[in-house]
């Protein structure tokens, strides 16, 4: 089992209408408890737009702090899963589901194995 | 030998190791023992065997080598291949396994052509640079790159399940046409064809056929490409220059080839599951069975487009249908297709409008049309034709 983290690439600029995401939440619901049901959930949650992001650095040993996302982009990472698959060809199957729900493009990526460190 | 069991004893390595490059390395130790070992030795019974066999242990005494200095790579291959018995019977599954993984839609196109040709067709990495026109490191990255999203993408070994499979298959279908086109018209660089790739498409098209039987578009996309080289003496001169389709002599063409496509062809019509390379096969066929240009069977050929259009509403497909057209219709009719096409970066494009022009006594057209498409060609042998015609029109 690999586990990969599904992100959800979504626009800038304000949520949609709300019975347009009345119908994604009940489509992210349903595939959630598929998840459940298939072993394969680990996380998911959804994330505050970037204006609520801060980022941190450390120079010389002292932290600066700064307001904002790290990249400014036309997209951001809205949320994702975390889940745990046997292949690929299985979490892109995931990804499709998720990108049905959320009408969004969702990027497939692998979690090393091991823990490195 | 080395082409034909590289594939197959790749395949099988890679199922016992679960690891590409320790296949690739243990596939390269054999053979270069065979090298050594059968001129004094003789051939063993069963060349394939030995080699998979040989593969396999050499592999497994490196591999502990290397697990006793605590690499995590050499333990897991070796415990991979004490969980996966070699077998000797359903090889032929493997490789079928590895050309869909090679494929798999989740590495680039130029990555699926690369890994095609470096794991079944046992070409090398220089070879494979050098029929893509690209620097070899630049090569050698891309499969570099290409095996590690495999190898930490989990990207599986697996022919796709049932639902899967028309999907997936196109994509294998799409690159070994892909590697026939490049080596049948290169996309640039001094020579016209370049044989070497043609060879190899076919020889994995072969493959595939054998393998994927009841796939109609798998033979079907042999045929097709057994058709076009046929015809492949015929398209140049000694010179190297391109010689179209409506002058060629075609006693010059390979009429082996040209039966066993018009079979696979006749075949595939009985079988009736038609799709985009049984069609295109089948407009070669009618081709191929024309003694001239003039005595060709146009008015199916342009149904034959007709019915392709129906899969595929690409404006090259609609182009290819035009030249028919201007056969059956006039170039007037043709051209007034033409025009309707938005092509303007296909030198084809203006190639073909160039000829219809011509045809219809208009030269300062086909003379502007022929400039533009010599601008847009790389290929040396199809500039130098299109000058040529362009030349045959005066200032």
């Amino acid at each position: 089992m690999t586990k990969y983290l599904l992100a959800i690439y979504q626009p800038d600029g304000g949520p949609p209408p709300p019975e347009f995401m009345e119908s994604v939440a009940r489509d992210l619901h349903a595939m959630n408890q598929d998840l459940k049901a298939a072993g394969a959930w680990v996380f998911a949650r959804g994330l505050h737009p970037p204006s609520t992001a801060t980022v941190v650095r450390v120079r010389d040993r002292e932290a600066m702090i700064t307001d904002g996302p790290y990249v400014e982009g036309k997209e951001h990472i809205g949320g994702f899963w975390i889940i745990d698959a046997p292949d690929l060809d299985a979490a892109l199957g995931w990804a499709r589901k998720a990108a049905e729900a959320t009408t969004l493009p969702i990027e497939v990526r692998p979690f090393q194995d091991v823990p490195e460190y | 030998m080395f082409r034909a069991e590289h594939g197959r004893a790749v395949a099988v390595l890679i199922r016992v190791f679960g690891d590409i490059d320790v296949a690739e390395e243990a596939v390269a130790d054999a053979f270069t023992a065979a090298v050594q070992r059968w001129p004094a030795d003789g051939l063993p019974p069963s060349p394939a065997g030995w080699i998979i066999t040989t593969a396999r242990n050499r592999a497994i005494d490196r591999l502990r080598r290397q697990a006793s200095r605590a690499d995590r790579h050499a333990q897991a291959a070796l415990l991979h291949a004490r969980d996966e018995p070699i077998e000797e019977g359903p090889v032929q599954d493997e490789r079928l396994r590895l050309i869909f993984t090679c494929c798999h839609p989740a590495l680039g196109r130029g990555a699926q052509v690369a890994l095609t040709l470096r794991l079944l067709g046992g070409l090398t990495t220089t070879e494979i640079a050098r029929a893509f026109l690209v620097p070899e490191p630049t090569m050698a990255q891309r499969l570099v790159r290409a095996k590690g999203k495999i190898r930490d993408a989990g990207i599986p070994y697996r022919v796709p399940a049932a639902a899967d499979l028309p999907g997936r298959l196109q994509s294998v279908l799409a690159v070994v046409y892909l590697i026939f086109n490049e080596g049948y018209t290169a996309s640039s660089g001094p020579a016209l064809v370049r044989a070497d790739l043609c060879a190899e498409a076919i020889r994995l098209g072969r493959q595939l056929a054998l393998l994927m039987p009841d796939e109609t578009e798998v033979p079907g996309l042999l045929a097709l490409m057994l058709l076009v080289e046929s015809r492949r003496a015929a398209r140049t001169t000694a010179g190297g220059n391109l010689v179209p389709l409506a002058d060629q002599d075609r006693n010059r063409w390979d009429a082996d080839l040209i039966a066993e496509g018009q079979a696979i062809v006749r075949d595939c019509l009985r079988r009736n599951d038609p799709g985009v390379y049984q069609i295109q096969a089948a407009i070669n066929a009618v081709h191929s069975e024309a003694r001239s240009a003039q005595s060709t069977d146009w008015p199916q050929i342009v149904q034959l487009y007709d019915h392709l259009s129906t899969y595929d509403r690409s404006p090259v497909v609609a182009l290819n249908r035009a030249v028919a057209v201007a056969e059956v219709a006039g170039a007037e009719a043709a051209l007034a297709l033409v025009d309707g096409l938005d092509l303007g970066t296909y030198h084809l494009f203006h190639a073909i409008r160039a000829d219809l022009l011509r045809r219809l006594g208009r030269d300062v057209e086909a003379r502007a049309a022929y400039e533009t498409a010599i601008t847009l060609t790389d290929n040396a042998a199809e500039r130098d034709f299109l000058c040529q015609r362009r030349q045959s029109l005066g200032e």
